[in-house]
């Protein structure tokens, strides 16, 4: 399987990670030699075997549904690059 | 003449508690020794004020006879645990300014039974690398050195490596998703373990892949490693995957008696071109092994060889989802926009100024096997893979196998900038023989055991059943004693 330009273009999109259009074929080439080493895993029999979920066969401890903390706004927004009037702040969203 | 710093903390804690030494001595020890390394590039945000802070408090404790074993003892902490107030980064421009509002529950532990902060560590960003030179500080360098190159310390734990190895802090914290721990523990000559799988709480430690995640101690003895790895184990309400289990006490297991365990040597780690000098190695810690009464057995773990390839599907696909939060909204790097630019813009821009070109491309690659039409071929093969890897292991153990044997990396530390010009995949065959570790979510350590032909240390790596550190410890400290590993780098820095 190999990754042409445009796939490159639709995952870097995906991702949300902007690529310049020059930097794409490089993208894909390394892109499409990590998959080829990936392709080894096609010689493995795997029929019948479940996808591993988890390494651990123990069930997960769920807590109690309570409120455990509140009333830290500004330790919330202390490390946003944009907060005004308690929120977080961003580009005009809705038109 | 020892200095304190040079001590380990088996030694420092019993020199505390006998009034021999002061907290706050061995703290200026530490202090001094960091700020004259400059040129290792390990400790990138030092926190002295902490230190003494903590220090001074630990004195006290000791004092009033109130001391547990890491009280006093000043460590490093890895870049990737979030300390409160002080800059925790995972070495990413992503994360440039960002200073928790929390404490990990690592640290918080740390702390609680006295420890001392020094600082934090350099790193892989975001732990993807396997020579810290990935990391947005610049690379870590290893106080090895046989000639006129500097080497790579091994990554991603490659701050904490050098930082111990050079003796600037008595032990560091680390994160292991796929050898972080073990291979640059091997590369600097110090020990470093892996717990299993929720036998350390991830709580507060920036996410890499979180089924395979998981942090342990960086020492310079495999008894610190015991001593400091109980210290952060333990059930979290936090981590939903903590184990509800009680930890032994680590140091009480290290009787240095195996014989009659059974130690399997896997036959499918021997790789073709597998350098003479590890084949040496091993051989000798097997012969090391025996002569301590265990019993060697070979034995076989059919899937290792699909262990990288099913590693670099899923710890992508994981870290795709993760790193998903670093957006330029709440907290870390947003990029200047532009007239006109919207939310979608602000996304693509500040992830493509904040992350490096490995942790783009472990994205994209997620982002790739997570994709509508591939997630079966990619993803949900490799996950089906994992299980089959697992069971090799629990097959092994089935049959009586109390620990493995294993090289820890397949070569010694390299020059820094060699691997410029590689493929991505030549980078990640230094985990070849870590990886199925983390896959398998088992215990696994690293020892130094010798020194190859030009003077760098080498390691092996012991594999122990889940959950069984104590029995895993046991086994390292006969290979560490057998070995008699006692070299030190010498002072260039």
């Amino acid at each position: 399987m190999s990754i042409d330009i445009a796939t490159a273009r639709k995952v870097a999109k995906l991702a949300r990670i902007r690529v310049e259009e020059a930097q794409l074929p490089k993208l894909a080439e390394q892109l499409s030699g990590i998959l080829g080493f990936m392709e080894q895993l096609n010689e493995v029999d795997v029929s019948g075997v479940e996808p591993m979920v988890s390494v651990t066969p123990m069930r997960l401890k769920r807590r109690k549904d309570v409120v455990t903390d509140g009333n830290i706004q500004a330790q919330i927004l202390k490390n946003a690059p944009d907060a005004r009037e308690g929120f977080f702040a961003v580009p005009k969203v809705v038109e | 003449m020892t200095s304190p710093n040079e001590l380990t903390i088996a030694a420092a804690r019993d020199a505390l508690r006998a009034g021999d030494l002061s907290a706050v001595d061995l703290t200026m020890a530490c202090l001094t020794a960091i700020d004259a390394s400059d040129g290792l590039n390990a400790f990138v945000h030092k926190t002295p004020d902490i230190a003494l802070d903590q220090a001074r408090a630990a004195d006290a404790r000791l004092r009033q006879g109130d001391a547990p074993d890491l009280c006093g003892i000043p460590l490093g902490i890895k870049d990737l645990f979030c300390t409160r107030g002080v800059p925790s980064q995972a070495a990413s421009n992503i994360l440039r300014g960002f200073r928790p509002e929390y404490e990990s529950t690592v640290t918080t532990r740390l702390f609680e039974a006295g420890a001392v902060m020094l600082g934090k560590l350099n790193m892989d960003e975001f732990a993807m690398g396997s020579s810290n030179e990935t990391s947005a500080y610049g690379n870590a360098v290893n106080p090895w050195k046989v000639d006129d190159r500097r080497l790579t310390p091994g990554g991603s734990s490659g701050g904490s490596a050098a930082a111990v190895a050079a003796d600037l802090c008595l032990g560091a914290t680390g994160t292991d998703t796929g050898g972080s721990i073990r291979q640059p523990a091997a590369f600097t000559g110090i020990t470093g373990i892996k717990p299993t799988y929720g036998r350390v709480s991830r709580w507060g430690i920036v996410a890499f892949a979180s089924s395979l995640d998981q942090a342990g101690p960086m020492t310079k003895s495999v008894r610190d490693a015991a001593i400091f790895l109980a210290a952060m184990a333990g059930h979290d309400p936090k981590d939903s995957t903590s184990a509800d289990l009680a930890v032994p006490d680590f140091e009480a297991a290290l009787t240095g008696d195996i014989r009659g365990q059974k130690i399997g040597i896997p036959r499918e780690y021997r790789m073709d071109g597998m350098p003479a000098e590890i084949e040496k190695l091993w051989a000798e810690g097997i012969a090391m092994m025996q002569d301590a009464g265990a019993r060697i057995v070979d034995i076989s773990l059919p899937h290792t060889r699909y262990a990288l390839p099913a590693y670099y599907v899923i710890a992508p696909a994981e870290a795709s989802s993760n790193l998903a939060r670093y957006d330029g909204v709440r907290y870390g790097h947003r990029a200047k926009l532009a007239q006109g630019d919207g939310i979608t813009e602000m996304y693509e821009k500040t992830r493509a100024e904040g992350f490096g070109a490995e942790v783009q491309r472990r994205i994209l690659l997620g982002t790739y096997v997570l994709s509508a039409g591939f997630y079966d071929a990619y993803y949900n093969r490799a996950r089906k893979v994992r299980a089959l890897i697992k069971r090799d292991f629990e097959n092994a153990f089935a049959a009586g196998i109390d620990t493995i044997l294993t090289p820890a990396t397949p070569t010694s530390a390299f020059g820094l900038g060699e691997m410029a010009n590689a493929d991505p995949v030549e980078m990640y065959l230094n985990d070849v023989f870590t990886v199925t570790v983390n896959l398998a979510g088992l215990p696994g350590i690293a020892v130094p055991v010798g020194l190859d032909s030009k003077g760098l240390p080498l390691g092996l790596q012991l594999i122990g059943r889940p959950w069984d550190e104590a029995g895993l410890l046991n086994h390292a400290y006969v290979l560490e004693r057998a070995a008699g590993f006692v070299a030190k780098p010498a002072k260039w820095w």
